[in-house]
């Protein structure tokens, strides 16, 4: 470290090395928690928001159940239920499930992935239903089965329209990952209340953590820009 | 002839001093309820192990004594705007407080206690047996601190906002052991099948003291010296056995 910061650290009564360290460690369990639930997440969504357009009703009825449930309930709730709720069921101690459900980690993985799932499929579906009909008549004209036709022309066009919703999805699934400090998760929030509680001091310790959240949403809002920019270029005027 | 009498006006005054004194009228605030600590009986009577100790108290100090009941909130401004003389409930010692209010010597400290299942049989001070254990705190609680400082990296410590999600976690196998404030423990935990203390107690923080006026020294002092002997003659005890099981003598 500069010595200028170790300076700053050695005068500064709540912002030690050990604090700092706390702090990065919530950073760090933060980071892996909201990444890995969006990555499972919007890998599950896809075939559900392709399934959800489905015209059959036994196909398309549970997804839409399962979304409305997700979407209709407050995280925290659905983290309590996952949390408290399973570790309540008679007998669950003894099965290999409790080696999952035991630690906090995973129960708040599975909350947010099914939470964003159910989310990231409704916006996917909307870009789905809303493809230019003459786009799929012309893939129809050309012959292309229904699996060519999702391949190569609907999914990469729903695409485009999904991703600026998509990247509101992520900043929020940032911000909700917040709630995981109640179940005993020491991530960024869980870091600043614990120091907060030590030190009685709210505005050191949760101001320092909100900018925390804002470097990591600006690094989330400047990579979605980068990436709206490479997939719609085509609607960019010639000229600029 | 003029110092003959300055002297004995001088004697005379000290004498009346002396005997105010010894009829002095005490107002002593207490927040009901707060059991076991104050509250009321069933005839409505105030009651509890600090209106006890405090009537014992009076009678040591030779002062009449009137009990106010006071909201919590208005406990301090209440005594600095003179509406009673003396703070005696459950008001716990810290620097922010004794910069306003002048503390006696504490006289009671609820101390932390460690409870589990039935089957916990590690001993909480043994550092090698207790390695990788999981123990439940409150956040912030003087507790958390004891646990912070004494078995960071021995054991993995849980945080937790109340002791109800603390207690839940320990009955769903999640914790081995709780580190909890005695009292709480004793109604959360306790109470409930299949669940002991699993270690000795521990007396933590400064303890509640008797809250006066900063101006009122000399009343502090004799509060000091009356709760001395209360605790030495045995009547301290006495009082503390008729609401508690555990020792809560500082």
């Amino acid at each position: 470290m500069p010595d200028f910061i170790t300076e700053w650290l050695n005068q500064n009564d709540i912002f030690t090395a050990l604090t700092i360290m706390e702090y990065w460690n919530g950073l760090v369990t933060t980071v892996h928690l909201v990444f890995l639930s969006l990555i499972i997440g919007l890998i599950v969504a896809v075939p559900l928001a392709i399934l959800r357009t489905v015209k059959n009703p036994f196909v398309s009825g549970p997804i839409w159940l399962y979304t409305y449930l997700f979407r209709g309930t407050p995280l925290l709730i659905q983290l309590y239920i996952i949390y408290y709720g399973v570790a309540q069921i008679p007998g669950i101690q003894e099965t290999f499930w409790w080696e999952i459900f035991k630690e906090p980690l995973y129960p708040a993985l599975l909350a947010f992935t099914l939470n964003t799932a159910a989310y990231t499929t409704e916006i996917i579906r909307g870009s789905i239903l809303s493809t230019p009909n003459g786009e799929i008549e012309a893939a129809k004209a050309y012959g292309m089965n229904w699996f060519l036709r999702m391949r190569r022309i609907i999914l990469p066009s729903a695409a485009r329209r999904a991703v600026q919703a998509y990247s509101n999805e992520v900043i929020f699934m940032l911000h909700a990952s917040a709630i995981a400090s109640v179940v005993t998760i020491v991530d960024l929030t869980g870091a600043a209340r614990n120091i907060y509680s030590r030190f009685y001091a709210p505005f050191d310790a949760f101001i320092f953590v909100a900018l925390l959240y804002l470097a990591l949403t600006f690094i989330l809002v400047f990579a979605f820009r980068k990436l709206e920019n490479h997939l719609l270029r085509h609607q960019r005027p010639a000229s600029s | 002839m003029k110092k003959l009498i300055f002297a004995a006006s001088c004697a005379l005054a000290m004498i009346a001093g002396g005997a105010q004194a010894q009829e002095q009228n005490l107002r002593v605030a207490f927040d009901v309820p707060y059991e076991p600590f104050e509250y009321k009986d069933e005839n409505g009577e105030l009651t509890g192990f600090e209106v006890e100790l405090a009537t014992a108290m009076c009678e040591e100090l030779n002062a009449k004594c009137e009990f106010v009941i006071q909201a919590w909130d208005g406990m301090i401004p209440g005594l600095l705007a003179r509406k009673f003389d003396l703070i005696m409930s459950s008001m716990s010692i810290t620097p922010e407080r004794a910069e306003r209010v002048l503390f006696s010597e504490p006289y009671y400290i609820t101390p932390g206690g460690w409870f589990g299942p039935e089957s916990f049989n590690t001993d909480v001070t043994d550092m090698d047996a207790m390695k990788g254990k999981n123990v439940g705190v409150q956040r912030g609680t003087t507790m958390d601190t004891y646990v912070t400082e004494n078995m960071a990296g021995v054991v993995s410590i849980k945080r937790y906002t109340t002791a109800e999600d603390m207690v839940l976690d320990l009955e769903g196998q999640r914790l081995d052991a709780v580190f909890v404030d005695y009292p709480v423990g004793e109604q959360t935990i306790l109470n409930r099948d299949g669940y002991k203390e699993v270690g000795e107690s521990v007396k933590l923080g400064e303890g509640v003291g008797v809250a006066m006026r900063k101006r009122d020294a000399k009343l502090a002092e004799e509060v000091n010296a009356a709760l001395k002997k209360l605790k030495e003659n045995g009547t301290y005890d006495a009082i503390m056995a008729k609401y508690f099981n555990y020792d809560i003598k500082i």
